[in-house]
């Protein structure tokens, strides 16, 4: 574990060539995702359109937007769910045109869902083994025939599932059904099975989403955390305000599949443009 | 690791259940304590045993349904009744252990074979497709089978489509299939199978292939997104299935004198599917208990006649029906957890 990094209060943000901004400390770094003029169309009906983003090695980073924005549609273009119409994603530089959804998450990109999708028949901890799935160097002979390669490895990942499990303390439940597991500690659980893959981008789709403002104030310090530990990029989509402001260095703003802000949090409270997004436009007397 | 302990006792369960059947049912067969027709039965019991377990890695497990588990079965049993058949007629091997051994892992082989070729296609697919293609394949093997001649010619394999074309030792013999096969299975070695396919099966659900399986029947996107290659998953479990059913095959194959082409139907595999759903979809154990009830229930039904089939079906109707109340289910769930209560007080006072 290295030094934590100061939060977004003390992060001063420097533009980025290509109309972006990143975080002074990634400067220099080559950003860990890129996207030149994103698009993609849905029988003519532009769900996204000329989406530029960069995105800073350590940065924590806010896509926001009203209902239907085109937020979700974004992750799962980065994801490779959708192949986009226009224009490219690159992560770490690497251009990912035509890569399926397991060739993506190998360079380095997971994620979370907005409606949970967690492996409901097996436990906590076997939700997160899969994570680790690729970490696993053994094959299905020596699973079969029980070598001592496959105990020693199944011992390992025991260890490392329960690991990170601990960030959110949650060790206790890792014999537990995942499908039988609270609101909260299913979108936990996602968090750490997403975690498990080794990421170097973490995307987050409402993490927030049905928990309580204390649970939200304990999520907002755990993905400080969670940043500062593994010192990744962390990508989320939030309605609760009080967590994209307090935690995210640069801030995205969407509506009707295009960027119309990019900012600091105070940059993007006070822009007229978004504010009419959200609340409509004053009518005029 | 009280899963895993669990996992531990439910394996332990299900290895010395079968062993304990091997023992005693060999003490009965050595003694003659056991009716004829059911030590007819024992081997297809074997081999519909390992047919409902493998198959229930497809369905229970893998979450695919799989409409031509016969058709695998048909070309193990039919590819080991030929290299049998040639061994002992070209080169005169009379071990008959061996031979049987040889039969059954080269009948395995084959069928591995065809859902190899099978599932590059299908398994990258979404959506029922490997139903709709097996089940074609469990008929195109059937039809196939029924128009092949194979005889034996000195050291010579000759095959044709035309009868009266071919010279020799017949091995197959088109509609008629095998004919005067010499019978060298035994009840030791269809336990001796079943035990194998329950290494290999329980094995492989608990190891890191087994659970990245079970992820993409949970949930193939969130699967994908942790970066589990699905296709090679799904044909992982759908080839270790073919295997163990193209050796089920041999075993039964060899078990009979003769072997027609169409015992394997469309019937056959809905018949495993049977075992697999009434024994609980993903339950090995289950699995085996119904491969052995309902294989035996037929026969003891015979005083029935022509109302068999009848009472047959009413029978699994009431299995259902049972499993699925409510009633019953509090009352058995009620049971586990008084025989549990006792456990825990024996924990205490020891």
């Amino acid at each position: 574990m290295s030094e934590p990094i100061k939060r977004r209060a003390g992060t001063k943000m420097v533009p980025y060539p290509s109309q972006s901004i990143v975080p002074e400390r990634d400067l220099g770094k080559q950003p860990v995702l890129e996207t030149r003029h994103l698009g993609i169309e849905f029988g003519g009906l532009k769900a996204v359109d000329d989406f530029n983003l960069i995105i800073g090695r350590t940065e924590i980073a806010g896509l926001i937007g009203p209902n239907g924005a085109g937020k979700t549609t974004v992750f799962n273009l980065l994801t490779k769910v959708y192949e986009p119409t226009h224009g490219t994603v690159l992560i770490n530089g690497r251009d990912t045109k035509g890569l399926s959804i397991t060739q993506a998450s190998h360079l380095g990109i997971a994620r979370t869902f907005q409606n949970i999708r967690l492996f409901n028949q097996m436990t906590v901890e076997e939700n997160v083994r899969i994570g680790l799935h690729n970490q696993i160097k053994y094959d299905m002979f020596t699973g079969i025939l029980r070598l001592p390669r496959y105990w020693k490895q199944e011992r390992r990942q025991h260890q490392q599932a329960l690991d990170l499990l601990s960030i959110f303390d949650m060790q206790g439940l890792a014999d537990v059904q995942a499908g039988s597991l609270p609101y909260g500690a299913q979108r936990r659980l996602e968090i750490v099975r997403a975690l498990a893959t080794n990421p170097c981008l973490l995307l987050l789709d409402e993490p927030a989403a049905g928990m309580n403002p204390h649970e939200t104030e304990e999520l907002m310090e755990n993905i400080a955390k969670i940043r500062d530990q593994f010192q990744i990029a962390i990508l989320l989509i939030e309605h609760d305000m009080s967590l994209v402001m307090g935690v995210c260095e640069g801030i995205c703003v969407l509506n009707f599949g295009k960027i119309i802000a990019k900012g600091t949090a105070d940059e993007i409270q006070n822009n007229p443009v978004v504010i009419e997004a959200y609340l409509g436009k004053r009518k005029e007397n | 690791m009280k899963s895993k302990r669990n996992k531990l006792i439910y394996n332990l369960v299900t290895f010395g259940l079968v062993i304990a059947a091997y023992l005693v049912l060999s003490y009965m067969v050595q003694n003659k304590l056991i009716s004829r027709s059911l030590r007819g039965q024992l081997i297809p019991i074997c081999s519909w045993i390992v047919m409902a377990v493998s198959l229930n890695l497809v369905v229970g497990i893998s979450g695919e349904l799989c409409l031509g588990h016969a058709g695998f079965m048909s070309i193990g049993a039919f590819s080991g009744i030929l290299i049998s058949g040639y061994l002992l007629n070209a080169f005169q091997f009379e071990n008959a252990e061996l031979r049987l051994l040889i039969a059954i892992v080269f009948g395995g082989i084959m069928a591995g074979i065809l859902g190899v070729l099978i599932g590059i296609p299908v398994l990258r697919l979404r959506g029922d497709y490997l139903a709709i293609v097996t089940l074609a394949f469990g008929e195109i093997i059937k039809n196939v089978m029924n128009c092949i001649y194979v005889s034996v010619e000195g050291r010579h394999l000759n095959f044709s489509f035309i009868n009266n074309e071919i010279e020799g030792v017949r091995l197959l013999n088109g509609p008629n299939g095998a004919v005067a096969v010499k019978t060298i299975s035994t009840f030791t070695a269809g336990f001796l199978l079943i035990l194998f396919t329950l290494i290999v099966v329980l094995n492989l659900i608990n190891s890191h292939t087994g659970r990245a399986i079970m992820a993409i029947r949970d949930n193939r996107i969130a699967a994908e997104s942790m970066g589990v290659p699905v296709t090679r998953y799904k044909m992982i479990a759908f080839v270790t299935s073919a295997v163990l059913a193209g050796m089920a095959g041999a075993l039964y194959g060899l078990n009979m004198a003769t072997l027609v082409p169409t015992k394997f139907s469309f019937n056959e595999s809905i018949n495993v599917l049977v075992f697999v759903v009434l024994g609980g979809i993903g339950n090995t154990l289950g699995s085996i208990i119904s491969a052995t009830a309902l294989t035996i229930l037929p026969e003891k039904l015979r005083f029935l006649q022509s109302y068999r089939m009848l009472v047959y079906a009413v029978v699994l109707i009431v299995v259902m029906l049972l499993t699925n109340n409510a009633l019953v289910k509090s009352f058995v769930s009620n049971l586990t957890a008084r025989l549990r209560k006792n456990q825990y007080k024996e924990g205490l006072s020891a």
